[in-house]
């Protein structure tokens, strides 16, 4: 399988994704400049974490409009794999590709630790090597992981299983101290409605190998490699 | 021209900065003070001929990039025209 791993000015995870596909996965990948216009032979589209263009403005607003990002959307529409994480998450936010927005951190601080996710819907390319429920323990790091949908919107996400991820706590449940951010409805981990374009705010790539302490990382990347 | 943007969070969506500004002013003893929104501001020095599609093209910044239409409301002001 084709990875492309996207790398925009800040970008500080394209390493990690890169390392996890080719090294710990034998999958084939590059990386793509954000001034490109094409991302060359890909089955899936990596949008990494960091910092791209210092979040000015608004976390991911600038990163929108980069030359790649018309690729990206072209290669969407056509039914493309694009998985975001993090700062990616905030960059397909931005740009259309889900729905909703991330505020500032409930806390307001910068939040670097391992949390809880209960899967949600394990019927999607991203998950099928997850079981319904299953609880995962991948790290977040973010300033801006606040997640926030109109009423409206929240209730067309929920009747299509869009939300894929939960933060919880360690047995599953859901409460306001297992929500690190403030997440409405806890959501960390979304898709669109074809199935086609997911993200998280957590770092699977920093998780994937036991040395790092949690291989739970595994699971999401099983899941797009498995019958490929 | 110059146009002035001010962008804030909706009504809607809460404001955990501006929550925390609040509070700090109670700590100061600025009890009066009820709530507080924060916002973004930008001064934009526009070239323009006419007045009319101003105002649109400046709602166009506003939605593609200056704000997030999903949480942000915005305002413009023009100083040049204030009495």
């Amino acid at each position: 399988m084709h990875f492309s791993v996207l790398v925009f000015p800040g970008t500080n995870c394209d390493h990690d994704c890169h390392f996890v596909l080719s090294k710990v996965f034998n999958q084939k990948v590059h990386y793509v400049w954000h001034q490109e216009k094409s991302l060359g032979v890909t089955d899936c589209v990596v949008v990494p974490g960091g910092f791209s263009y210092g979040d000015y403005l608004r976390s991911g607003a600038i990163a929108r409009f980069s030359p790649i990002m018309d690729a990206v959307q072209n290669f969407a529409e056509r039914g493309g794999l694009v998985l975001g994480i993090c700062n990616g998450f905030q960059i397909l936010l931005e740009a259309g590709l889900l729905p909703g927005a991330m505020l500032r951190n409930q806390g307001l601080r910068f939040i670097c630790k391992d949390v809880f996710l209960r899967t949600e819907n394990n019927q999607t390319l991203f998950t099928r090597s997850l079981s319904q429920g299953q609880i995962l323990t991948i790290p977040i790091a973010h300033m801006d992981g606040n997640y926030f949908a109109e009423p409206d919107a929240l209730e067309e996400m929920k009747s299509n299983s869009q939300v894929v991820f939960r933060y919880c706590d360690r047995d599953g449940s859901l409460s306001a101290e297992a929500n690190p951010n403030g997440s409405i409805d806890s959501i960390a981990g979304i898709i669109n409605k074809r199935g086609n374009v997911f993200s998280l705010m957590p770092h699977p790539e920093r998780c994937c190998e036991s040395s790092l302490g949690s291989t739970d990382g595994r699971f999401i990347f099983e899941s797009i490699i498995q019958d490929f | 021209m110059k146009v002035k943007v001010q962008v804030t969070l909706k009504k809607s969506v809460l404001d955990p900065q501006g929550e925390v500004i609040r509070k700090g002013l109670h700590s100061l003893g600025f009890d009066e003070v009820e709530q507080v929104r924060m916002g973004k501001y930008f001064e934009l020095d526009v070239r323009t001929e006419r007045r009319q599609d101003l105002e649109i093209r400046i709602s166009q910044m506003c939605e593609k990039l200056l704000s997030n239409p999903v949480i942000e409301d915005y305002a413009l002001f023009f100083p040049e025209e204030e009495g």
